[in-house]
């Protein structure tokens, strides 16, 4: 909670008004019957119309001020657990944005995803539910305990044995249902994990015929659901029917109490005391109730509140360094220096004593099984990850020691996953370069072969894009991030894996036309098929994250027995 | 045909959400009679307290009042049974409801599950999986937790509104009109509040929704934005959205936060009326002090349930919009069920006749015009083509997971048609890319092709998959507990446990789906072993990518734009110098 309590130091002023209007609020609720009990005690017995009026009228005046007050509450308190949870959630976004593929590895999008969203939201609901019960009782409390005392000290000793009492009770019931909780949630995980799967695997399990083998599953955990609930629901249901005993006992041992030491001892109470200390009392339980509430919630919130505040406490471990580099004598180079790469946790590198050189117009092809660490080679070099040893050079400056903003300029990455952005297709082109004008989108667009299936799209360059570019079929989608780097005019062309959505034909196409764009620049192919590398310049073939042959198709046949494993695997003998 | 009921009205989905309780609605009746008794001990509570205070007003004037302290001693006794007895009547009251509703929601899951194995294929390819998982999960969450509360709360309320009412009015007419006239006031401001604050809150679900879709979409496609280095831009539009979030759920809360304390003191309003005009009444000598007093306590009482009613209806709302989408779901039109007099191929064989068949999934579309072929039994059948020509559409309909629009599908001379669904696709052993296996351990997996098979039958089909040796790596072998997915395995070895499910059945006829890119060299030649091995002498379907199968097969279905353009071996298409020439040229000349 330790993130909140600072986000909310931000709100002082709006806290301190909240302190003010709650005490208003409670002092409005507070003077009435005490206001009654001067009408009751002075008036009514006088017969003293216009006091009754006067009396009458504060009590009116009051109620405005009480109701005043109290949405006074409700906005402030709106505004500061609305407002905490918005700046959260701002600093979380912007901090994950900078993160490297590290920390997104380390913790899972989906699980940043729910921390972003889910778990800022709890803290807002707790928040909002709790900022006034949570400045409100404690008032009641002191309120009450005051007023109680300074009417009676000897019947305010009934609170040593209410309280905790109530206390004992709410925790015994605390001890049955939290555990009871967690259970239900994950029996409901569990329901809708069964769920999920049945809609996944419904071809599977038709086919099968596992239809009634399914359903006994389901039925099961059904069962075993509705019974934890059904145990759930009876313990927490205790709480107020035994609330509602101890209460009215307390007020009639205070009763009690004041008779006999009326009788036995010669104290003297009016009945008028004796009904305002057992009003005061209700006030401190009432009170201790409200304060269970959130005491209730609070783990919930604080659970969230502690997923949250990691992220924020995580600092990304690529960073820029202090004084940066570049270098604008030279143009498209890119060197590994016996580069090797483990990544955090794993016992094995990835990538092992990696090294080779490109040079503008060259294309570097990388090749191997799927597992073996291609795509970590090409995340190197937009410093996705860093180098555990080596160097990764691009323009004979260590990428390390660049501003990233330069480092990545020069480079144009089309990543394995096509990922687009919802927007439109102008917008996703520009994301590349965000200076691209229309003749320069067109262009792009054309080379990566997509400028016929734009056009035929509704709206052309303006079509809109849906999330994740699911109106796309995959090949477009790979066609448009191509089209994406292109626009950047790099340096160097990363493509990983980019062209297996497409067809043989359009992949060739493409191929052909990218060759003229890519004339001064370096080219790095990650790929599947040997038909996509065969022309390459330089072909890596990697197996295991080690180097298993590196040089020219020809050369590879003749040398390395990997590619000609992969090779026979692609063709059939007489395709050689 | 049943015709698709629409759940126009808000009214009628809630009455068939009771319809749900109505094998218990003893219970529910007993549980009703139970919180009203619980109401009216509650409700004459005071009053005995109030009988106390006047009796213990004698004992503290007069000292030793025998009689006065036998009396107050007798209304505290009669005070506290009656808040025992609420509470208890309450307590049991409650736990029924429970029972009602839990028993509901049970029934309604079940009713849900059963839907899902009733409804046709079509259904599941033509509405998106998000959509329907949200039907049949969070919708029925919103049910199940909104309902359990809201019908207490309901008749909690409405009790102690109504005897409230009844008391105040016994003790004084005109001090209820004077309590309560301020009541409808405010009870219409509420209201016009809750629309409003509705309005907002449907806002903030709004761009609850678009801020999720965004922090999913840039957290997913995170390595994208750092390569292009546009972290401000992507910042700055989530500032954008995210402020927009702020204000409509500052709104929304502040709204819905000012019912209370206009209720509360709309009711402390009343409060300050009945003390001016009660102590006026009692001053002229129409009532006594103890009257005043408890008539106010029950005032104090009656803004509660008031609230509740009022932040109730929002909970209604939203249960009554999940509850319709739930029956929306129970309303899809069903599987056409199984022939009444099923037929059953005398012997097996594994022949398969396509009898000038014409399909479209749409009704206005046609995809395949006329498929006429015989396939023999043993024979292999290489379905290729572009990717995205529609290659399963033939296994949807070869396993009735689709109906034929005209012509017939016949297995050793029967109309599937004419089969129980369950043994039609007992037939089969399938293999698809898409593998799908579930969050248990791989002996349960690979036992899912027939759950009758000992430990030793599972192990034997592991090893003729090729999947024996990786499973034994495995931590706990073939206990290893594959999560949500398969996940924590890599996609070969996902396939190789699917070769051994569909193997341990021993099906005569299979339709499999060859691995592609995605597989790693070492792995897709044992996938390939395990594919051989399972087709010898079956007849197969086969999703055929790999050249060596298309030229094995005894027939080949070429297919393009949804439809079987051309059908032959590999030979003649090759003479044919079709379409089916042009791709295997486009695909493997240029390697030369």
């Amino acid at each position: 909670m330790k993130c909140v309590f600072k986000e909310l130091g931000r709100y002082k002023k709006e806290l301190l008004l909240i302190v003010l209007t709650v005490l208003g609020t409670t002092l409005s609720a507070l003077g009435l019957p005490s206001l009654l009990m001067r009408l009751i005690d002075v008036a009514i017995p006088n017969e003293d119309m216009a006091m009754v009026l006067r009396v009458g009228g504060f009590m009116i005046a009051l109620v405005i001020f009480g109701l005043l007050c109290g949405v006074a509450t409700s906005r402030l308190s709106a505004t500061v657990s609305m407002g905490v949870g918005r700046n959260l959630r701002s600093k979380i976004f912007e901090k994950v944005q900078y993160f490297s593929q590290t920390e997104i590895d380390r913790f899972s999008a989906s699980s940043l995803i729910t921390r972003t969203n889910n778990d800022i939201s709890q803290v807002q609901v707790f928040l909002n539910q709790c900022l006034r019960i949570a400045v409100q009782a404690p008032i009641m409390c002191v309120c009450g305990v005051v007023l109680a005392i300074s009417s009676s000290p000897q019947l305010s000793g009934v609170l040593v044995i209410s309280i905790p009492l109530m206390a004992i009770v709410l925790v015994a019931i605390a001890k049955i249902a939290v555990p009871l909780s967690t259970k239900i949630q994950v029996k409901m995980d569990r329901i809708n994990l069964v769920m999920r799967e049945k809609l996944t695997g419904v071809r599977v399990i038709r086919a099968f015929g596992t239809v009634d083998f399914e359903s006994q599953k389901f039925e099961a955990i059904n069962r075993d659901y509705q019974k934890t609930n059904k145990k759930l629901q009876r313990t927490t249901n205790l709480v107020m029917p035994v609330l509602f005993i101890i209460l009215p006992l307390t007020a009639a041992l205070v009763m009690l109490m004041a008779a006999n030491q009326s009788l036995n001892k010669g104290i003297d109470y009016t009945i008028g005391e004796v009904m305002a200390i057992i009003q005061y009392i209700m006030q401190i339980m009432m009170a201790v109730i409200m304060l269970t509430m959130v005491f209730v919630m609070l783990p919930r919130a604080s659970t969230a509140a502690a997923r949250a505040k990691e992220v924020l406490d995580t600092e990304p471990s690529i960073k820029n360094k202090e004084n940066t580099k570049d270098n604008t004598q030279k143009r498209g180079y890119l060197t590994f220096k016996n580069v090797s790469f483990t990544y955090p946790g794993a016992d094995v590198p990835a990538i092992k004593g990696l090294s080779f050189e490109a040079k503008p117009g060259e294309t570097t092809a990388i090749i191997g099984g799927t597992g073996m660490g291609k795509s970590t080679v090409v995340n190197l070099i937009p410093r996705l990850y860093d180098v555990t040893e080596g160097q990764v050079l691009v323009d004979d400056v260590d990428v390390r020691d660049y501003d990233m903003e330069v480092l990545r300029n020069k480079i144009g990455f089309v990543p394995q996953k096509a990922v687009l952005f919802a927007g439109t297709i102008d917008s996703n082109i520009q994301f590349g370069d965000r200076n691209a004008d229309e003749d320069r989108i067109e262009e792009a667009v054309k080379i990566a072969q997509s400028y016929d299936f734009v056009m035929k799209k509704d709206g052309g360059f303006n079509a809109p894009i849906s999330q994740g570019g699911t109106n796309c079929s995959g090949g477009q989608r790979q066609r448009l991030a191509i089209a994406r780097a292109i626009v950047r005019k790099p340096e160097i062309y990363v493509f990983d894996d980019s062209f297996s959505a497409l067809d043989f034909k359009t992949d060739k196409s493409l191929r052909q036309a990218l060759s003229k764009e890519t004339e001064d620049a370096t080219v790095v192919i990650v790929a599947q098929r040997i038909s996509t590398i065969i022309d390459a310049d330089r072909i890596i073939v990697i197996e295991n994250g080690q180097v298993a042959g590196m040089g020219t198709h020809k050369e590879l046949l003749e040398t390395c027995d990997v590619y000609k494993e992969i090779v026979d695997s692609q063709m059939s003998k007489e395709e050689k | 045909m049943i015709k698709k009921k629409k759940t126009s009205t808000q009214k009628g989905t809630y009455k068939r959400l009771f319809s749900y309780m109505k094998p218990y609605r003893g219970k529910l009746i007993l549980a009703v009679i139970l919180i009203m008794l619980a109401n009216i001990a509650y409700a004459l509570a005071p009053l005995f307290m109030g009988n106390a205070t006047n009796f213990l007003a004698l004992v503290l004037e007069n000292g030793r009042a025998a009689q006065a302290g036998a009396d107050f001693l007798m209304f505290l006794a009669l005070m506290g049974g009656a808040y025992g007895l609420n509470s208890v009547f309450s307590y049991i009251g409650t736990s029924l409801i429970v029972s009602v509703t839990e028993n509901t929601i049970y029934d309604l899951r079940k009713k849900v599950d059963y839907k899902l194995s009733k409804l046709p294929l079509n259904y599941y390819d033509t509405n998106s999986y998000g959509d329907i998982l949200s039907r049949i999960t969070n919708d029925v969450d919103t049910v199940s937790s909104s309902l359990q509360q809201s019908i207490y709360q309901i008749l909690n309320a409405f009790f102690t509104i109504v005897i409230i009412l009844i008391i105040m009015l016994n003790i004084s007419g005109v001090l209820t009109f004077v309590g309560l006239a301020a009541i409808p006031v405010a009870l219409l401001v509420a209201s016009k509040i809750a629309k409003k604050s509705k309005a907002k809150f449907d806002a903030q679900q709004k761009k609850t929704g678009e801020l999720n879709g965004f922090v999913e979409e840039y957290y997913s496609g995170h390595n994208v934005v750092t390569v292009f280095g546009r972290e401000d831009t992507v910042i700055d539009e989530f500032e954008t959205t995210n402020e927009d979030l702020y204000e409509a759920s500052k709104e929304g809360q502040f709204l819905s936060g000012t019912l209370m304390p206009i209720m509360q003191n709309t009711t402390n309003l009343g409060y300050a009326l009945v003390c001016v005009v009660g102590a006026i009444i009692a001053i002229l000598g129409g009532l006594s002090i103890g009257m005043i007093q408890s008539f106010t306590l029950y005032l104090r009482q009656f803004s509660q349930p008031l609230t509740q009613v009022m932040q109730i209806t929002n909970i209604i709302q939203s249960t009554g919009s999940a509850a319709a989408r739930i029956f929306e779901f129970l309303d899809e039109e069903e599987e056409v069920p199984d022939t009444e007099n099923p037929q059953f191929p005398k012997e097996l064989k594994g022949q398969v006749t396509f009898d000038h068949i014409r399909f479209g999934y749409l009704p206005h579309q046609t995809l395949i015009h006329d498929l006429d072929i015989k396939i023999g039994a043993g024979e292999k059948t290489a379905i290729v083509g572009p990717t995205g020509a529609g290659k399963t559409t033939l296994i949807n309909l070869i396993m009735r997971f689709y109906d034929v629009r005209s012509g017939g599908i016949k297995i050793d001379g029967v109309d599937i048609r004419d089969m129980e669904r369950k043994r039609l696709r007992e037939i089969f052993g399938m293999v698809l890319q898409d593998t799908w296996l579930y969050n248990g351990t791989i002996m349960e997996n690979i036992r899912y092709g027939k759950l009758s098979a000992t430990d030793e039958e599972v192990m034997e089909a592991a090893k003729k998959a090729r999947a024996d040796a990786f499973i034994r790596t495995l931590p706990g072998g073939y206990n290893f507990v594959l999560q949500e997915g398969a996940s924590n395995i890599a996609q070969g070895q996902r396939q190789l446990l699917t070769i051994a499910r569909a193997m341990l059945n021993n099906p005569p006829i299979l339709i499999l789906d060859e691995a592609t890119s995605s597989v790693d060299t070492r792995t897709e030649v044992m996938i390939q072993e395990a594919m051989t091995e399972m087709m010898k002498g079956k007849t197969s379907f086969v999703i055929a990518h790999r050249l060596s199968t298309i030229k094995d097969a005894e027939n080949i279905l070429y297919m393009q734009d949804g439809d079987i353009l051309e059908v032959g071996n590999h030979e003649e298409l090759m003479a044919k110098d079709g379409l089916y020439a042009k791709l295997y040229n486009s695909q493997f000349s240029d390697n030369d």
